[in-house]
């Protein structure tokens, strides 16, 4: 860990205590996950301190952990991971919260405090259906007009529900059950931590 | 009295200068913008959700087509993460062919930019020369990878293969007589790195050209001096990064202040902006697009002197060269591994951001250790310039609409992903 990481995952520490769950440095990259009722505070902490001084939201990325890894996922299922970058002092954080309700998950939006969140946010609720309150304007983003369930779910299948296709006897666009089957050309393998490994037989 | 209603247009999304599908619900009083809506996703590919079912390695492809003006340097970030994340160094020859082409790319994108706004906002003439000087840097695309444009050059551990000894020659054809094929190829008789020279060596004269035709032209300083400008404040608070964010006089960027690859062994400035407004960040476009050529140049001088290999050694990541592979079991294998089931990524997180020619690409990859990415999630910097088009366009007349989407560089293939 380089000695910058080292100040500032201290500093962090320091600053919030109790609040962080989890502090990980990794590859040269700082994470720090908080509750869902903390988020709000945290992120405006990060903000406003000048001596953490994150002026700057890269990005809002939703993230959904339930078929992570070989074994079922035990903890809660969404989550937002959001990158932040200070422009003062040169680092980068990443802040994690898990939301509460697998069924309705809701988060506080920092949209307040960083405006680039708004979209990164909507991005977020469009994909993952992940709510944030306190979104001034929480629409759909990047889907089409209308259109029905959150496409990054793992349950979502890759060739989605429907499809559109021109039907010449009515004349108009229309939407009918997909008709392609899905198929894997490779499969995903999580292999043991000692596979390939020469020594081990 | 009668009552007074804003109107609300509709600006595409099949508009010329829209750069691609850009919906804008804009609503008009008169005919100043009150508030303009963009809607975007008119191209949304779901390449996020398509990476997730395929291979690491396979989806490098993908990448190419999310800023399709500038494709290699999307390849880069997401190799960069990869690369991260299995803790690999890439040698050093390919680290140099990385930063050169990352500034090719660059020069590519710009000038793809200017000529463009320039065409947007009533200069026809522009885009015409830059498009000669984007063939030339095309063809070095296509000598390298086969590919103009979606080269997927770039691969985990390096880049795919070592530069080529020779330029690809244009032929006698119906259309092309000797004398004119002689004078096409009088600059191809060397290897690739003596083409690219002798580009670097032309290109400073056509930046001066379009500076003749543009940087004091009475028009488009009109139509671009105190067009969207951008406090430096919010420029950070809108998560602006690359020349958006130094069009404001805020002195970032990643090449300098995070370097990766070898960006802190070669030599070039950073050129700032004052007032934040459109006239401004064409003028930081300008100047970078000067800088990356004395990169490129660097680059030259040093991979000419410094033979070596281009990709990593570890087969575990990077395919056998195909004569080892013919002869030898152990690569056999190796090689078989790695097309059918694909490279394993040890458990983590990371995000690698790279200073892309629009702002900062990164990638944030999730892996669970699986032989395909967990999560992939693309940073696009032009998602959040376009999402500051509300703040930004309002109060202005509509025809600067036009004029600040010309300035965000907007393009759709990173922004709907």
């Amino acid at each position: 860990m380089s000695l910058k990481l080292e100040k500032l995952s201290q500093l962090l520490s320091e600053t919030f205590g109790e609040k962080l769950l989890s502090v990980v440095a990794d590859r040269g990259e700082l994470t720090i996950t908080v509750a869902a009722a903390d988020y709000l505070e945290v992120a405006r902490q990060l903000h406003d301190r000048p001596e953490l001084g994150f002026e700057q939201l890269i990005d809002v990325s939703g993230l959904d952990y339930s078929t992570y890894g070989n074994a079922a996922w035990e903890g809660k299922r969404f989550a937002a991971a959001t990158h932040l970058l200070s422009v003062r002092n040169n680092w980068r954080v990443r802040l994690k919260a898990f939301a509460d309700d697998d069924d309705f998950p809701v988060l506080d939006s920092v949209c307040g405090i960083w405006h680039s969140a708004n979209w990164f946010e909507r991005e977020a609720f469009d994909l993952y259906g992940i709510m944030f309150s306190g979104h001034p304007d929480l629409r759909r983003i990047l889907t089409d007009y209308g259109f029905v369930g959150h496409p990054f779910r793992k349950d979502f299948p890759i060739s989605g529900y429907v499809e559109m296709r021109y039907d010449p006897d009515q004349g108009r666009v229309i939407y009918q059950p997909v008709t392609i089957e899905p198929r894997e050309n490779t499969p995903r393998i999580v292999r043991e931590d000692t596979y390939g490994d020469v020594g081990h037989g | 009295m009668a009552e007074i209603r804003n109107y609300t247009i509709n600006f595409g999304p099949q508009h010329p200068s829209a750069h691609g599908v850009l919906r804008l619900v804009l609503e008009l009083d008169g005919e100043v913008v009150e508030r303009a809506d963009p809607h975007i996703g008119l191209l949304h590919r779901g390449t996020e959700k398509l990476a997730e079912t395929r291979t690491w390695v396979q989806s490098v492809p993908y990448m190419d087509r999310l800023d399709y003006v500038s494709m290699m340097c999307n390849e880069h970030a997401y190799c960069m993460a990869i690369e991260r994340l299995l803790g690999l160094e890439v040698p050093l020859r390919g680290q140099y062919i990385r930063v050169m082409f990352d500034e090719v790319t660059r020069i590519l994108n710009h000038l793809l930019n200017i000529g463009t706004h320039a065409l947007d906002i009533g200069a026809m003439t522009m885009v015409l020369y830059t498009f000669r000087e984007r063939e030339d840097l095309m063809d070095v695309y296509e000598a390298v990878s086969g590919a103009r444009m979606h080269a997927a050059y770039y691969r985990p551990g390096g880049v795919y293969r070592d530069l080529p000894e020779q330029m690809p020659q244009y032929q006698v054809s119906k259309w092309k007589n000797a004398e004119t094929v002689r004078q096409l190829n009088e600059n191809r008789q060397g290897s690739l790195l003596d083409f690219l020279e002798d580009f670097t060596n032309r290109f400073p004269r056509y930046c001066d050209e379009y500076e003749t035709l543009l940087t004091d032209n009475r028009i488009w300083k009109q139509r671009t001096v105190g067009i969207g400008v951008v406090s430096p404040e919010q420029a950070l608070n809108w998560g602006f990064t690359g020349a958006m964010l130094r069009g404001s006089g805020v002195e970032w960027d990643l090449r300098k202040k995070q370097p990766y690859e070898v960006y802190d062994r070669v030599d070039f400035d950073i050129p700032v902006g004052v007032n934040g407004d459109c006239y401004d960040r064409y003028l930081v476009r300008m100047e970078e697009m000067r800088q990356s050529n004395r990169i490129v140049r660097q680059c030259i001088d040093w991979l000419r002197k410094n033979p070596g290999p281009v990709i990593a050694g570890n087969h575990k990541v990077a395919p056998p060269a195909r004569e080892t592979m013919k002869s030898n079991m152990e690569e056999l294998i190796h090689h078989f591994k790695l097309f059918t089931e694909g490279i394993h990524v040890p458990p983590g997180e990371v995000y690698a951001a790279v200073e892309h020619p629009k702002g900062e690409f990164g990638v944030y990859a999730v892996s669970d250790g699986a032989n395909k990415p967990y999560r992939v999630k693309l940073r696009a910097p032009g998602f959040a310039h376009l999402a500051a088009m509300d703040e930004m366009a309002r109060g202005h007349m509509i025809a600067d609409v036009v004029a600040i989407i010309g300035t965000m560089d907007v393009v759709f293939g990173e922004i709907d992903r």
